[in-house]
């Protein structure tokens, strides 16, 4: 379980979150949406600490400010939005990384795996840096998949943080990179991932979070959250949803931009 | 040795062809830094021929007095300090660029020499007016000791300007790096005005760097601080490879950030401060040897911070050659000799990368 009360995020004197309360399960993929500037990635990176905050977080039951750093790597992996290297390192040493973080050292099987799975097998010896935007997100997946490879570990769940995995991608690896979230979450892990596409979000998610103007303003089911109401407050345009089947999830269609 | 030795074995982790070529580079640097080391010390303007002498010494003959002083107390010292400052200059160069993210900072073009110079320098000319308890506590070990104080300050300096928000500029670097080195030349400026003639003498080859001065009591001081600085290098390679994806994630991948940040700083401080407490400002060495060695095995810091100590110890000796012979019986400052090899170097990265800099 991840446990986040009161997280307040400032940039400079402009306040960006408002004292944030919010709960992940292991198990589930819990989605943050939103429109842009609404604070997703702020939420995501004050969870993962890589922001100064207030409130308090805590993960699998325990205050994550009282962690070493190895101890959440342990426990957790985080994809940027986009992560520059700043050396020529080929593919392979990239993914190879992540198995530093301890746990996962030694099984030196683990990045040829996770290469395969973010469909990348042959590109070992490529230089990252020529990679295009989408590989080079694939690639950094496939580095942090190495870290938690485990979704459970000696009985705690671990836990993927994920800030728009799929922006970058096609379409066939959009779906594979969320099966791959959606795996890691039946395996017992937890998964938190900040979306843009909704469709991929209703599909995929066990439970979104809809944030606007550093708040959140409706937290539920997919069902509950990708409605029209809530969604057409947030975007601020008119939204068209369709269910082809009862069973499935909604499907969205933006319509026109709402006049207000 | 135990330290290279120790960081070639744990890089063994299953090889990629860079991993395995980065050791075979290892043996080969090795081989070429004694056989140049002896070339080394059979090359001189006394004309003496160490390897007649050696041989002498080795069958059990008389080697004549004046040899013996060319070879062990001239020749042997300077190839010592020269293996040493080399050594010392590349690992630093090579610790700052994984520390900055940029294969572009370097000891001497960011004004980190330029600040031991000035600790070095104040400690010649302000040393006298300490208390002589001080003076004598520390020994031989002011002036180098001077120089670690004054390459950390600039340092430190130099990454809390450059550095905001976990991300570092290298333009704002490269300029605060022209500041430094001026304000340092600056304020030496004042004291070599202050000075008095002895001091003057000393004080000269700051300006040039060169080896010429090598002695064993420099060789002795130097060596515990050297060997201490780059000693940190082996524990910093894996924090310094997962830096490269920058500091957040190098983080969240279980590295102690603030830590290694710490330890890199002071490591070069501790190196590059008694390289130029021995030698003066010598140049580029810290960017062409990491730059030279990523090019042929990769940037991964286990094999880089090892490798480039043995490449920039032959670098520096070879230069050192050049010095002693290009103008024979005289000898050119060092610092020119690599300047003149590095500076082309040095604007060649700069225009491989001109589109990732926004000067």
């Amino acid at each position: 379980m991840l446990y986040a009360k009161d997280i307040t995020v400032s940039l400079g004197s402009k306040p960006v979150l408002h004292g944030i309360t919010c709960t992940a399960a292991a198990g589930e993929v819990t989605a943050i949406v939103g429109p842009n500037g609404s604070g997703k990635t702020t939420l995501l990176r004050a969870l993962t600490g890589d922001i100064a905050h207030g409130g308090q977080i805590a993960l699998n039951d325990r205050d994550v400010t009282g962690m070493q750093a190895w101890q959440l790597a342990s426990l957790r992996g985080v994809l940027p939005q986009a992560t520059p290297l700043a050396f020529p390192f080929t593919v392979i040493e990239v993914v190879r990384m992540g198995l530093m973080a301890g746990v996962s050292a030694g099984r030196n099987h683990l990045p040829e795996q996770a290469l395969a799975q973010v469909d990348l097998t042959g590109y070992e010896n490529c230089f990252y840096q020529e990679l295009s935007g989408g590989e080079q997100q694939r690639v950094q997946l496939a580095r942090v998949l190495c870290q938690v490879w485990e979704p459970t570990l000696d009985g705690q769940s671990r836990w993927l943080f994920l800030d728009e995995p799929v922006s970058s991608l096609d379409i066939a690896h959009q779906l594979q990179v969320m099966q791959i979230a959606r795996a890691f979450a039946e395996g017992g892990g937890g998964v938190i991932m900040v979306m843009h596409d909704l469709n991929l979000t209703a599909m995929f998610s066990d439970k979104v979070i809809l944030m606007k103007n550093g708040r959140i303003v409706k937290t539920g089911t997919p069902v509950e959250v990708i409605a029209n109401e809530p969604l057409s407050d947030a975007y601020g345009c008119k939204i068209d949803l369709s269910r082809p089947a009862p069973a499935t999830a909604p499907l969205f269609h933006p319509a026109t931009v709402s006049t207000h | 040795m135990v330290a290279l030795s120790d960081t070639l074995a744990r890089g063994a982790i299953r090889g990629t062809d860079r991993a395995v070529l980065a050791r075979r580079v290892s043996v080969f640097l090795i081989i070429l830094l004694v056989i140049v080391s002896l070339y080394s010390l059979t090359t001189g303007a006394a004309g003496t021929s160490a390897a007649q002498a050696l041989a002498t010494w080795i069958t059990g003959g008389e080697v004549s007095l004046r040899d013996r002083v060319v070879l062990l107390d001239i020749r042997l010292p300077r190839l010592m300090m020269g293996v040493l400052v080399g050594a010392s200059l590349a690992v630093s160069g090579a610790l700052m660029q994984g520390l900055f993210r940029n294969p572009l900072a370097d000891p001497g073009i960011v004004g980190i020499s330029s600040g031991a110079g000035l600790g070095a320098i104040t400690a010649i000319v302000l040393g006298p007016l300490l208390p002589v308890a001080f003076v004598s506590l520390l020994g031989h070990y002011l002036v180098p000791f001077a120089a670690f104080l004054g390459g950390w300050g600039t340092t430190l300096l130099l990454y809390r300007v450059a550095t905001r928000k976990g991300r570092t500029s290298v333009a704002t670097m490269l300029l605060a790096g022209i500041a430094l080195a001026a304000f340092a030349a600056a304020i030496s400026g004042i004291l070599v005005y202050r000075a008095d003639d002895n001091q003057l003498r000393d004080l000269t080859f700051w300006s040039m760097g060169s080896l010429a001065g090598a002695s064993w009591s420099k060789v002795f001081t130097a060596t515990p601080i050297i060997i201490l600085g780059m000693a940190a290098a082996p524990f910093l390679a894996k924090g310094l490879n997962a830096l490269a994806l920058g500091e957040a994630t190098a983080g969240h991948l279980g590295i102690n950030i603030q830590l290694v940040k710490r330890i890199a700083i002071l490591s070069v401080a501790a190196s590059t401060g008694a390289a130029v407490a021995m030698t003066g400002g010598i140049g580029f060495i810290g960017i062409v040897v990491p730059h030279l060695l990523r090019l042929a095995t990769g940037p991964d810091n286990r094999y880089l911070l090892p490798n480039a100590a043995l490449l920039g110890a032959i670098l520096l000796i070879v230069a050192d050659m050049i010095s002693r012979v290009i103008i024979a019986p005289a000898e050119l400052p060092i610092g020119i000799v690599t300047a003149v090899l590095g500076s082309p170097v040095f604007l060649w990265i700069l225009l491989r990368r001109r589109g990732v800099l926004d000067l």
